[in-house]
């Protein structure tokens, strides 16, 4: 790698460190900017007993949930999981853990994880399930628990645009997790639609900076639609 | 008459005002887009990341990069914005939305909302309910009143694990509109053609009535 280009050439070098027993932080909301290539590779590779750190599951056949079908992940730390038979099946025979974690406590937890803060206190979850056995404190008259923040062995994200820098550019709504889990590895690895030449992205509208991102690597997307709904015209 | 969920979500859609940053949750709630009243402007917030959702796509604009937090494929209106899923939270976590309206299995007296979890049965998980029920200060439910078998959805004490704790201060059932205080439910209006005594039945927690329930009008 010369200086800052972060641009790598196969998939098999993107994931290379992927080891079993680690932890990866993925972005994407439902199937909407997911690095799918990537999860592609890990299934690839094969590795077992991966935390995996996402805001869903994918579904049967499609996005993480292929990870299922050679039962890689051992835990899954999430806000819905109810879009998969697979993950169903696994759960109920307790091949599979799931740390079911609120859509935004989840959000700031990626956050916290990469920005060096090791946990927040937050009013989500306090007098329910998920702040049982959590710290409680009172600010200002109103409860709160203390959350701990994220980090992964590995973040893959996808992105739209990127330099060789990694400055990363997201389209529309596949932006969701992937800044926050960018952030959040110890290696952070990114596939895109289009590296464009240095300087072409407006410094002022980067969304992830480069300074996140590891490795880099030019993708094609089947980009599968969940819940096609549409008007008349 | 018990409303339709056509009118559920008219009644719900008196509530928006002019300027209101509002989140629909899944269900009924989504339907109240469709009844914002003329003359005022609303914009839709969707917490995977959107402010300012728009109308579904046409076949010709479907964009799988564009969708809410149904995962729906949705438009962004004029004048939308989008930011990251944690950028969405710290905006209802912040308190900034200023109306969250949702559906739930159970509300209770003291404002607490169980709306995510049937221990025995498969749980899904809570999405980004807890979150919204915590940073919100105005939440409006929506649910009907009682379950098929006549069980009271509005308790003394909610029954199954909660999403959020005293944090309900409105209902709006298929039979009654009702507000939350002071460890009390209050009867404020009745569907059309629902007796008084037909929502007492059906309301398990401490109901206060007051002498005249007007009836809600479509």
């Amino acid at each position: 790698m010369a200086g800052f280009n972060k641009i790598v050439g196969s998939y098999s070098e993107a994931m290379a460190g992927l080891e079993d027993g680690m932890t990866i932080i993925a972005g994407g909301f439902g199937l909407c900017g997911i690095p799918e290539n990537l999860i592609s590779e890990i299934k690839r590779k094969g590795c077992r007993d991966l935390t995996i750190v996402s805001n869903n599951c994918g579904v049967d056949g499609f996005g993480l949930g292929i990870l299922l079908e050679d039962k890689q992940i051992k835990k899954m730390v999430s806000s819905y999981v109810g879009e998969n038979k697979l993950f169903e099946q696994q759960l109920l025979a307790g091949e599979l853990e799931v740390e079911l974690t609120p859509q935004g406590t989840l959000a700031e937890k990626m956050r916290a994880g990469g920005a060096g803060i090791p946990a927040f206190y937050t009013a989500t979850g306090y007098g329910t399930p998920i702040g049982e056995g959590k710290e409680v404190r009172e600010f200002n008259g109103r409860n709160y628990i203390l959350e701990e923040a994220i980090t992964g062995d590995f973040a893959i994200v996808k992105a739209w645009k990127a330099d060789c820098y990694g400055n990363l550019v997201f389209r529309h709504t596949a932006q969701n997790f992937n800044p926050m889990a960018a952030t959040a590895g110890k290696i952070t690895v990114v596939e895109v639609e289009e590296i464009v030449e240095l300087g072409a992205l407006d410094p002022a509208h980067i969304h992830t900076p480069g300074i996140y991102v590891d490795r880099l690597i030019l993708g094609s997307f089947e980009k599968r639609i969940e819940q096609r709904t549409v008007r008349s015209a | 008459m018990a409303l339709t969920r056509e009118q559920l979500a008219q009644r719900v859609a008196r509530e928006l005002q002019d300027g209101y940053y509002v989140n629909l949750g899944i269900g009924i709630p989504t339907l109240v887009a469709n009844y914002v009243p003329k003359g005022i402007e609303v914009m839709l917030q969707s917490e995977n990341g959107l402010l300012g959702m728009g109308p579904f796509p046409t076949e010709d604009e479907i964009d799988a990069d564009m969708i809410n937090a149904g995962k729906q494929t949705v438009t962004a209106a004029k004048g939308a914005s989008i930011f990251s899923s944690a950028e969405s939270f710290a905006m209802i976590r912040g308190g900034h939305v200023d109306l969250t309206v949702l559906g739930a299995f159970e509300v209770d007296v003291a404002g607490n909302i169980a709306s995510w979890m049937i221990p025995g049965k498969l749980i899904k998980g809570m999405g980004g309910a807890m979150d919204l029920v915590a940073g919100a200060d105005n939440i409006i439910v929506t649910m009907t009143h009682a379950s098929k078998h006549g069980e009271s959805k509005l308790l003394t004490k909610c029954s199954l694990p909660l999403t959020g704790a005293g944090c309900i201060k409105k209902v709006v059932t298929d039979l009654a509109y009702i507000e939350i205080a002071d460890n009390k439910f209050w009867l404020k209006e009745r569907a059309p053609g629902v007796s008084v005594d037909d929502i007492i039945r059906l309301t398990e927690g401490e109901l206060v009535v007051p002498d005249v329930v007007p009836e809600m009008t479509f």
